[in-house]
Order: C-alpha cells, then structure tokens, then sequence
C-alpha cells in the first residue's frame, strides 16, 4: 500500500501534485493547463477571484468533476478520482462553503453517514463516538456530538465538518472560503485548529480571497487567474500587494483615499424598529440609529444578525412591527404602507445585498435591468409607452460613466460578469442622485479591480453630501469607507464606533456578542 | 355484554380498515422521507388493486396476485422516479399523471379483459386472503375481557394485516437503527451531504420509491383480494390521499402514523355504525353527515390540533449537483 516515490523525487512525493489538469464548461475554459504541488504537512493557500477557477480545481480534485485533461497524483500515485468516494478514500476531504450537514441530524449521525460501518447503527455508533472523541482530544475540536445541528452555532457547524472529514480518513483537508461565515474570533479559532492539523503532519488546502488570511495561517500560496496559475509563492516571501497584483494581472489599488466626512443633517432617523417573524422571533429588535448627509454608516456584523432585515425595512420590502423610521423628517410608522415605490420616491435608492435575486433580472437584456424601479420614470415613458430608444442610449451613457464591460446594452444582464453586473446596479442607483443610499454586500462576487472603482464612486457620493448606509460581511470594506460603524449581534445593534477608534479586534468581539467593550452600550441615536 | 360485542366489533372493523391505509401510509413514508412526493400513492394502490384481482380472478391464487400487485405498483414506481430523479420533473405533476394514467387504465383493461363494466369477476375464497385463527384464540376466549379482546380483535384477521402490523415496529427499526435509514433520511433533508458523503443520490432515491410501490402493491391487493372479492372501478376512493394525511398527521414517522391510521380507521368504523342510529337529544343524524366523519377528523386534525407537522426538507426538489 505504500506508494512508491517516484525516481526522481529525493525527498517525500507531494502530497497532492496536479499535472496539467483542464476543464471546459461549454465556452467556459475554467481551468487551463492547471499544475500545483501541495506539501504534505503544509497549509497551502490557493487564492484568485472570483470565476478564477479556485472551486472547479478543488471540485475536479474532490470527484465532483472530471477534468478534461490532465493528471492527479495523491502521495505521488496518479489517480483517477471518480467521485466524492474516491476522494474520501484516497484521504481527500473537503469542507465546502456551504456546510454539507443534515440539519435534523445529530453531530455523531452527520458523522456516520456514508462511514457507517456496518448495516447495523447500534454498534457502529459505539464505535463511532469512542474514535471521534480521540480525533476531537488529538486536534482541539469541541463538538457536542448528541447536539442537533441545526441548534449550533456556525462556527461550531463548520468544526463538525472538519470533524467529518477527519473521521472518514482525510489526511489533505480542503477548506472552501472557511471564514466567509465566521466571526473574527472565530476565525482564529479555525485557524488554531488549522494549525494544529499541519503540526499532526496533515495538510491543508485553503481556497480564500482574503489576503491576510493567507499571510496569517499559510506557507504556501498559489494565484490563480482566468483557470491558470500564474504564480507560486512561499508565504514568508511574498506580501499582499504582490499577491493582488498577481491576481488582477496589473498593479491593484489596495488603498482608497479618503478625506474625512463633514456630515451635515439627518437624513434617517431610526427609532426603536423592530421586525418580528412568522414565528415570533424579533430578527431585529429595538434599532435606534441616524444617518446624516454627507456620511458613511457601516453595519458590521456575522452574517445573519439581523443586517439583511434592517436593510430591507429601510428599502420598504419588509413591514415592521413597532418603532419610527424618519426620512427627511417625515415620521414613517409600522402601518403607514412604506413600500420600495414609496422609499423611492422619498428619495432612497438600494443596491441590494442578493444582486441575482433582487437588483436585476438575469433573463433581461443590460438596458432593462438598468432601469428597474425606475420604470415609471417619465424620461424613460413620454407617453403610455416605454420609449426603449432612450433607455437604451440612457443605458450606453451610464455604462460609459461607470466602466460596465462590455459596452452593449442589448447583451443580457447574465452574461456579464458579478462585478459589471454590480457596476450596472450602481450606476442604475446613484445616477438618481438619492438622498441616501442604502447599499448591501457592494463588492460581493466583485473583483479587485471594481471593487476599487466601486469604493470611489461610494465615496465620491458621500462627497456630494448624500447619505449611505452600508451592509457588508467583510470587515476590511466596513474599515475602509466608512466614518461610522454599527455593530449588530442577534438582532441588535449593539456598538458604536467612529471610524478612527475602530480596530478589527475592537469590532470583532462585539460581532461575536462578546461584551465588555466600553462602547458596546453606545446610547440611542449617538452623537445626533 | 351488548356493548362490549358492539365495541370489540368497532375495534375488530378498525383494524381491518386501518391496515391498508396503513400499508400505503408507510409506502408514503420511504419515498416523502428520501424526498420524492408520495402523491402518487392513490394511484399506485389502485393499479395494485386491479393487478391482484386480475391475477388472481385468473390463477386462483391470492399470492399470485399480490405478486402481481407488487410489481404493477413498482412499475408505477419506476415512472414516478424516472420523472422525478432521472428526469428532475415536477413531483406533483408526476405523482397525478400517475393517478389519471392507474384510474383510466385500470377501467379500460378490466373492461377489455372481463368485459365486465370496469370490475374484475368475483373472487372464489381460494383465489382471496381468507382469515387466519390465531392459536389459543378459543381458549382463551373465556378470560375476562383480554379473551374476547384476542379472539375477536387481535385474531382472525388476513395475513395481510400481520404484515402491516409487523411492518410499523420494522420500519421505525429501519429508519431509526440501521443504515439504509440514516441515508433514507439524510437523503430527504439534505441530498447535497449524501452526495458528498460518497453515496449515490439517485440510487438511494430509486430504492425508496420501489419500497414505496412494494408496499402500496400490498396495500392494493388488499383491498381487492382480501377485503372486498374483485376489483372495481376507483375502488381506493381517495384512500391513498388519505394515508398521505395520516403520514403528515403522524410528523413522517412510522409508528406516530400507525397510530394516525388507526384514528382515521376507527372514525371510519364508528361512522358505518351510526347510519340510521339515533344520537340521543338530536336525533337522527343525516348519513352523509356522518359519511364524512373521518374527512372532517382530518381536516381539523391536520389544520393545526397537533402542532406544526415539518416535511422532510427535501422533498419534492429535483438534486441539482450545483457546485
């Protein structure tokens, strides 16, 4: 069973090594003459944006697809990997983005699925715990294993994933964006328990497109770009500017420059909103909070603390129950019809966090999504018709003034790519003008290069004295633009911090509701 | 002692009603529980009904209609799977075709082979599960109340009710202790961790929804080759629509639905014995009134007197590998 090194190798195979792996989608060439050597007993960084092709190599190397060309060798054995249980057995394992659990199950059930060891459970499970608890000892993972899943945590789901892939063998552990979903503190606790997998002598591939992860916790890392690896460093060797350069293929803008705000009057006022679900549930309790003109508010938080809901109250797409929202000091309450028509003639544009789902209709040609809530306008409709000469010409102008590539109105919204569809979105909203822009996820599946321009025209729109409201799940962008940040936890929000006096550390723990921070309990509508 | 007869008899037409709702429930139970729609149990059990009847009106022979039955209703089975695993089509629009396509086909072919109007030709006992006399039935029978409780309620049914009484403790076993069940479930909640688990999606679906013909095909022959004597016409009347409502009545376990079968049987029961009974202070009550008993049971049961009933969270969408 031992593999045989190859001859040439003097010292250890690889632990995994790609030869030249190719893959077609279609017109689609995700992956192009792919070649990667992971050391065993490394963590291996494998970073690139979106589209670059990162998930489809780690998916060929998983079983899900099969590549069109190319060779993969586990332990320096090529092998052809079939399916997941190809994968599982050659000691492959993989903790995908979205976790691969059954929620209704146990953690020691979610375990034994597909490794159960015998047609019978009652002995299998006995065994089961008593080898899970040994790797849980081993490798510092802390799981209730009689839990049901959907009662823990995410960061807790996602180390029964770990667990899971451990348990069935991997000795290589492939992590798919793994902090995407993760508060900061439990960021590092991943990465503790990252670290202590490679100290065991297993490796770990980690696909990210945060750069400081992978300067915090790999030792190598390898770029990839348009399907190819462009280039391979060693982690000690390479720095943040160099690896973004790498994978826009030109100089990246990391910085935005940005002078500080002069924010005048209020433009909404918040006042004690809460949203309450059909189960009873307040998604968002008792908000209170202003936005003046002139200025960038950022809302910090984990995903699925209660943002989304707040920004879809304040777009008028969901009713809330009690409390007072002011626009342009006209009071709305919970039963006075505020919907996204009527937020839009108040003056409210929205860049919604779910851009297929909710800012354009992917089916639609560039000139109609770009127009989308605006439909009405009269520019666009002299008489009982729309006039689509003009939304098109319309649609060419605001492609030209925002970048959106390529240049043609008529293509449809689907086939340009996530950061010029975002562009579009952008250019449909602030070419309004609002008066406050409530922008969700504005670089979500963007990349570098429109994630800078996207960051300029936000704040260039601040410098108009407009105001905005921003959601973002990184807390890099949150950092970056705005000049003051909320922090929501379960529903609440529950810090306030000026741009100047917040840290990721700072912001990190009020996201994981540590308390103690003296500005967790920052008092209702501050510094108005 | 009038009364205890007329309540061992209640309880002795519960049980033979409440089998093939049962058998058909539980047949719900594999294929809703992989994720697969069972709405096309009505129809697997009618083409079971008049597989076995016909088998049997022409062999003689019960077991080679319940052969027949089980292989009619896998065939069913099949369809639905094709359509809905292989195919990733539209579970309810499936499941009904294969009402329309059972109801349509079984008249016309019973017309066509029997020439009878629709029915199959009445079925000699041989040809008919017939009772089965459980040991000690008479001698026990002088015990106080257990006697006359075994005697006429546990013993003297068909061998078919056996079956649906062995198959309740059986499934819960399967579903809950072995490894066919871990994956059947986890297969209904979230296709995706099987897949990646290593373990064919569409193999463990299929496999659900032949266990779930197999049992529907006991279920139809029940009806024709042991309860009644032939086949006839739309003779499920909506049974199978019914055994959908005690499974969801039962949260999609096995022995909870049991017990929601039983409740559907015995309301059932209780109905044919209040025709023409008059309810002291109100009177006569009208017949169909009383018809639809177990109709109106299910409705209140299932608008909410049990508490929120959550479906397996699969169910009824197509595995999509979308990485």
């Amino acid at each position: 069973m031992t593999p045989v090194p190859p001859a040439a190798a003097t010292a250890q195979p690889w632990a995994v090594e790609l030869v030249g792996i190719d893959k077609r989608f279609g017109p689609v060439h995700a992956n192009r003459d792919v070649h990667l050597q992971i050391a065993a007993g490394s963590i291996h960084g494998l970073v690139g944006e979106n589209g670059a092709g990162k998930s489809t190599l780690m998916s060929i190397l998983y079983g899900f697809y099969q590549a069109d060309a190319g060779e993969i060798r586990v332990r320096g054995e090529p092998v052809r990997i079939k399916g997941p249980q190809d994968a599982i057995a050659l000691g492959i394992g993989m903790v995908h983005q979205h976790f691969m659990l059954v929620e209704t199950f146990t953690v020691l059930e979610n375990l034994l699925l597909g490794h159960e060891g015998g047609a019978v459970l009652g002995p299998a499970r006995a065994r089961a715990r008593r080898n899970v608890e040994e790797l849980e000892r081993d490798f510092g993972l802390e799981v209730p294993l009689d839990a049901v899943v959907a009662d823990l945590p995410v960061g807790v789901q996602q180390r029964v994933e770990i667990l899971k892939a451990l348990y069935r063998g991997a000795e290589v552990l492939i992590l798919d964006e793994p902090t995407a979903v993760l508060s900061p503190p439990e960021a590092q606790q991943l990465f503790r328990i990252l670290d202590r997998l490679r100290s065991q002598g297993r490796t770990v591939l980690l696909i990210t497109h945060k750069l400081k992860e992978i300067m915090a916790i790999t030792d190598h890392v390898s770029v990839l770009r348009q399907g190819q690896v462009v280039a391979g460093f060693a982690t000690a060797d390479t720095n943040e500017q160099e690896l973004a350069d790498a994978m826009v293929g030109r100089k990246a803008v990391l910085t935005l420059d940005k002078a500080p705000a002069r924010p005048g009057a209020a433009v909404l006022t918040v006042d004690g909103v809460t949203v309450t679900d059909a189960q009873g549930i307040d998604r968002l309790q008792d908000a209170r909070f202003q936005v003046r003109a002139g200025e960038i508010v950022g809302i910090a938080g984990v995903a699925g603390n209660g943002q989304s809901e707040l920004l879809e109250v304040l777009a008028g797409m969901l009713p809330f129950s009690h409390g007072t929202l002011t626009l342009k000091d006209q009071p709305i309450g919970p039963g006075d019809g505020y919907d996204a028509a009527g937020a839009r003639r108040r003056g409210v544009a929205h860049v919604p966090e779910d851009r297929l789902k909710l800012a354009v209709v992917k089916a639609f040609p560039a000139y109609q999504s770009a127009i989308l809530g605006y439909q009405d306008d009269r520019a666009f409709s002299p008489g009982w018709r729309l006039d689509w000469k003009r939304v098109v010409a319309r649609t060419a102008a605001l492609m030209e003034r925002f970048d959106v590539r390529p240049r043609n109105p008529l293509l449809k919204s689907s086939l340009f790519s996530g950061g010029n569809q975002q562009k579009l979105v952008m250019a449909r909203e602030i070419e309004r003008e609002p008066d406050l822009l409530l922008v969700g996820q504005p670089t979500r599946g963007v990349d570098i290069g429109a994630i800078a321009f996207i960051h300029r025209e936000l704040v260039a729109l601040r410098d108009r004295g407009k105001a905005i409201l921003l959601v973002s799940a990184e807390l890099e962008e949150i950092l970056a633009l705005s000049d003051r940040i909320l922090v929501m936890c379960g529903g609440r929000i529950v810090g306030e911090l000026l741009a100047a006096e917040a840290t990721e550390g700072r912001i990190g723990r009020m996201m994981a509701g540590i308390s103690g921070d003296g500005a967790a309990q920052a008092p209702a509508g501050a510094d108005a | 002692m009038d009364g205890l007869i007329w309540i061992l008899s209640l309880l002795d037409s519960m049980v033979r009603l409440a089998a093939p709702l049962f058998l058909a429930a539980l047949a719900g139970f594999y294929s809703e529980r992989a994720g697969v729609i069972a709405l096309d149990l009505e129809g697997k059990m009618l083409a079971g009904a008049f597989a076995a009847a016909a088998t049997a009106a022409v062999t003689g022979s019960a077991w080679l209609g319940l052969g027949a039955a089980v292989i009619a209703a896998m065939a069913m089975s099949l369809l639905h799977g094709f359509a809905s695993i292989t195919h990733r089509g539209d579970q309810v629009v499936s499941a009904v075709a294969i009402n329309t396509i059972a109801l349509g086909l079984t008249a016309v072919l019973a017309n066509a082979w029997f020439g009878l109007g629709g029915r199959t030709p009445n079925l000699e006992a041989g040809a008919r599960f017939g009772e089965i006399t459980l040991p000690l039935a008479e001698t026990l029978r002088p015990l106080p109340l257990l006697g006359p409780l075994y005697a006429e309620v546990i013993s003297g049914h068909n061998i078919l009710v056996y079956i649906a009484a062995v198959l309740a403790p059986l499934s819960a076993w399967i579903a809950y202790r072995s490894r066919f069940g871990l994956r059947l479930r986890a297969v209904g909640e979230n296709p995706a961790a099987v897949d990646t688990a290593g373990i064919s999606v569409p193999a463990l679906r299929y496999q659900a929804v032949l266990i779930s013909g197999f049992l529907c095909g006991i279920a139809g022959a029940y009806l024709s080759t042991a309860q009644g004597a032939g086949f006839q016409q739309n003779m499920t009347a909506g049974k199978g629509y019914l055994a959908l409502a005690a499974l969801i009545l039962g949260k999609w376990r096995p022995l909870p639905t049991l017990a929601a079968c039983l409740l559907f049987a015995f309301a059932d029961a209780l109905q044919t014995r209040l025709q023409g009974v008059a309810v002291p202070g109100i009177g006569e009550v009208p017949v169909q009134l009383i018809e639809a008993l177990p109709y109106v049971l299910t409705v209140l049961l299932l608008a909410g007197f049990v508490g929120r009933a959550v479906p397996p969270k699969a169910v009824g969408t197509p595995y999509v590998k979308d990485r």
